[in-house]
């Protein structure tokens, strides 16, 4: 496929509503905006139950089991209790930023829900420039977390802070990298779009570029073993050590959503979305985005926490490197045999991956150790 | 044409770490200085946890002294009552039967097991592995302190050890369950070793980190796992055999490097020493007296002795002086915990913050010891 034949292809409407949509425009919106908002807190929800029986049944105990039918009820009675708790602000701390810190770090987060298809259409704005719109917002959230840093007045939270900043700006790039290999192949920036063209899932076709956004994106997050904005074992815990009440309770949201928000990207982009046989689409979005999040809950419980030295190591000399190349395979691939079935390069794609992998890994070598004091 | 120097200025700040933080073990504080994220200096404070101990001991009987010994490091009490008794026995010349002996060097293997768990779990915890290997160590953990329940009725603090003996004598289901637990705790460590011995990200944060030379290991009296991470070939159980340990065959593992990895593997490697100890120790163990015959209050003559054990720390002594009274004319404790920490500040300086917990964690010290 020639990216130029899509461009001109690809329709310039905002959204792609069915033509019997009761109500027109204003209607679409209203009835996205409420189930994005359901949708989000639904699975930040769920995330935070299958996260805590799954952590706790992967660590030999039993997480939480007292509220509510297997403790289904947990998150809600966490929700209920921060919701009751003392708001402290600390006394040297910037009023106006710490109180604004955990807004800024929400609004990002739960806009990027704006672009995520559940099902053929069924989104509330079919940008045409839909993944670089999540590019573009999802860094937002950063500055939030800069601000709680900042504002709190405690060292603690800074280092936090400055951690989450180097981790983003870094990491940033293997993402986006990562993300114009699909773009490449589906020929259009739109998320509905890149959904529709995936006959086969790209994570077979960009199985290199699965890796590298997945990486990147639990590095963005600061999901373990990246979590070095939060550290608890180093920073108490890290940027928002001194939140407490419902501003605390933001950023737990944020924290989870953001978690929810990178598995649907990553559903939509390398698991063709809501596609798939029997079960309705939107159903087997959510499951695909439920897995994906599982596994992010797998490798919190297996792994210990990179250093932030290893950190920018592991960005620059090894995700930023094997990114440019799986672009440059890519963009040779597309050019050279634009008519191909995807089922070669699929094969191709995975031998090359495997074995840049194998090769980089052996090469790599993280950060450098003891500084002379 | 003028060239503007581009260099950054950068302040080094002050960072309290505890004394409550969820990684420094209890109460330790240190006064960090930081410059961006890197160590430039400490400064360890005490004390948070001091309650006189030593001072106690002087106002008790002897063997009254002994619950409080099991609050130095309760991480693994037993050992600690082990200790004191055997200073004691050393000053008063009493001679423990061959039952109670066995009995003991048992249950010190068991506890050493015990606080190794804690000790691999809690630094692998620093390390950031949100605990999962803490769990799964702390299970064993468990099931060793289920064990001394069925010994002594006490699951952590046991207060088992008497001057003479042992409290009671062995339960008749300890010995089979022991013997069951056994090979459950071997394929335990194989399988742990599987998970971790190779795990990438562990070797890139122990490996290499916080490195204790040997010279400065010795100057510095540092014992026991730490010591033996540096490659000190150094264990009383083998160089100044107490009790019955010149009965039994084990190995004394060593490391190489004497980095936080080291420290992790000797540890490891000693719970499959322990192992061994403990199955030979529980073929042998004799039919007989638990408990010397002994007056309630003992007099021990005036004079003064100083009893130690190889502890799960290291060296764990107790220097005692009598006045034929029935308390100790005075009691010092040559608290392991304490004295291994004395390297700490030329370990970790120049290591991120990141380290500095990891390096904390796995030298393994109870505050409760520490602070007395």
């Amino acid at each position: 496929m020639i990216i130029t034949e899509v461009a001109a292809q690809a329709t310039p409407a905002m959204q792609v509503t069915p033509a019997d949509w009761p109500g027109g425009y204003w209607w679409h919106w209203l009835f996205f905006s409420v189930v994005l908002i359901v949708f989000m807190l639904g699975m930040v929800m769920g995330a935070i139950y299958i996260e805590r029986r799954g952590m706790g049944k992967m660590q030999w105990r039993r997480g939480p089991n007292r509220t509510g039918p297997f403790g289904v009820l947990q998150p809600v009675a966490d929700a209920l209790k921060v919701l009751i708790k003392e708001n402290i602000v600390p006394g040297v701390a910037d009023k106006v930023v710490h109180w604004l810190a955990p807004v800024i770090a929400f609004v990002p987060v739960a806009m990027i829900f704006a672009v995520i298809p559940f099902q053929n259409g069924a989104l509330l704005a079919d940008l045409n420039v839909g993944i670089l719109y999540i590019v573009a917002i999802s860094s937002i959230a950063t500055v939030g977390v800069f601000m709680a840093g900042w504002g709190s007045s405690n060292k603690y939270s800074l280092l936090g802070a400055m951690r989450n900043v180097a981790a983003v700006v870094s990491y940033e790039i293997p993402l986006v990298l990562a993300i114009i290999g699909v773009v490449m192949f589906a020929g259009s920036l739109s998320m509905n779009q890149i959904v529709a063209e995936q006959e086969i899932p790209y994570i077979l076709v960009q199985p290199m570029g699965f890796l590298l956004f997945f990486t990147a994106a639990c590095a963005e997050i600061n999901r373990s073993p990246f979590d070095l904005t939060e550290a608890d074992s180093e920073l108490t815990a890290g940027f928002h050590t001194e939140y407490s009440g419902m501003k605390f309770a933001l950023f737990y949201l944020v924290e989870y959503a953001e978690a929810i928000a990178m598995s649907a990207i990553i559903t939509t982009l390398f698991l063709s979305g809501w596609k798939g046989p029997w079960l309705p689409p939107w159903l087997w979005f959510i499951i695909k985005v439920l897995i994906v999040f599982f596994v992010m809950v797998w490798t919190r419980t297996t792994l210990p926490r990179v250093r932030i030295d290893q950190l920018m190591a592991l960005a620059w000399k090894f995700l930023f490197p094997l990114a440019l190349i799986n672009l440059f395979i890519t963009a040779i691939e597309i050019i050279v045999w634009p008519d191909a079935s995807q089922w070669i390069f699929v094969i191709i794609n995975i031998a090359i991956a495997a074995v840049l992998v194998l090769l980089w890994s052996k090469r790599f070598k993280t950060g450098w150790g003891r500084i002379e004091v | 044409m003028t060239t503007r120097e581009l260099t950054i200025k950068t302040e080094p700040f002050m960072l309290n770490m505890g004394p409550l933080h969820p990684s420094t073990h209890g109460v330790y504080r240190m006064r960090v200085t930081l410059d961006g994220e890197v160590v430039l200096d400490i400064e360890p404070i005490f004390g948070y946890l001091h309650r006189g101990i030593e001072k106690l001991m002087e106002e008790r009987t002897y063997t009254g002294c002994i619950p409080l010994t099991d609050r130095l490091d309760y991480a693994s009490a037993m050992n600690n009552n082990f200790a004191y008794c055997v200073a004691v026995e050393k000053l008063a010349g009493i001679k423990v039967p061959e039952r109670a002996e066995y009995i003991r060097v048992i249950t010190a293997e068991l506890i050493r097991i015990a606080n190794h768990c804690l000790a691999v779990g809690a630094m692998l915890n620093d390390a950031g592995a949100l605990g999962t290997p803490f769990f799964y160590l702390w299970r064993q953990r468990e099931k060793i302190y289920d064990l001394m329940e069925m010994l002594c009725g006490q699951r952590v603090l046991h207060n088992y050890t008497r001057i003479g003996g042992v409290s009671q004598d062995i339960p008749a289901e300890f010995l089979p369950a022991l013997k069951k637990f056994i090979p459950q705790l071997h394929s335990f460590i194989n399988e742990f070793e599987i998970f971790l011995k190779q795990n990438e990200i562990l070797i890139a944060r122990a490996k290499d980190v916080g490195i204790l030379p040997k010279d400065l290991a010795i100057n510095c009296g540092i014992s026991g796992p730490v010591a033996r991470a540096s490659g000190i070939k150094r264990d009383l159980r083998k160089d100044d055999p107490y009790s019955i340990y010149d009965r039994f065959e084990f190995d004394i593992p060593t490391g190489e490097n004497g980095d936080c990895y080291d420290r992790y593997r000797v540890r490891m490697e000693e719970m499959k020493q322990s192992l061994r100890i403990i199955e030979q120790a529980v073929k042998q163990v004799p039919e007989g007296q638990f408990k010397a015959d002994l007056p309630h209050l003992i007099r021990p003559p005036a004079g003064d002795a100083y009893g130690y054990v190889e502890g799960p720390k290291g060296e764990l002594g107790f220097y005692i002086v009598s006045d034929n009274s029935i308390a100790p004319y005075r009691c010092h404790i040559r608290s392991t915990s304490f004295i291994n920490l004395t390297a700490l500040r030329q370990m970790v300086r120049g290591w991120k913050v990141a380290d500095l917990i990891v390096i904390f964690g796995s030298i393994d010290i109870t505050m409760g010891e520490v602070d007395r």
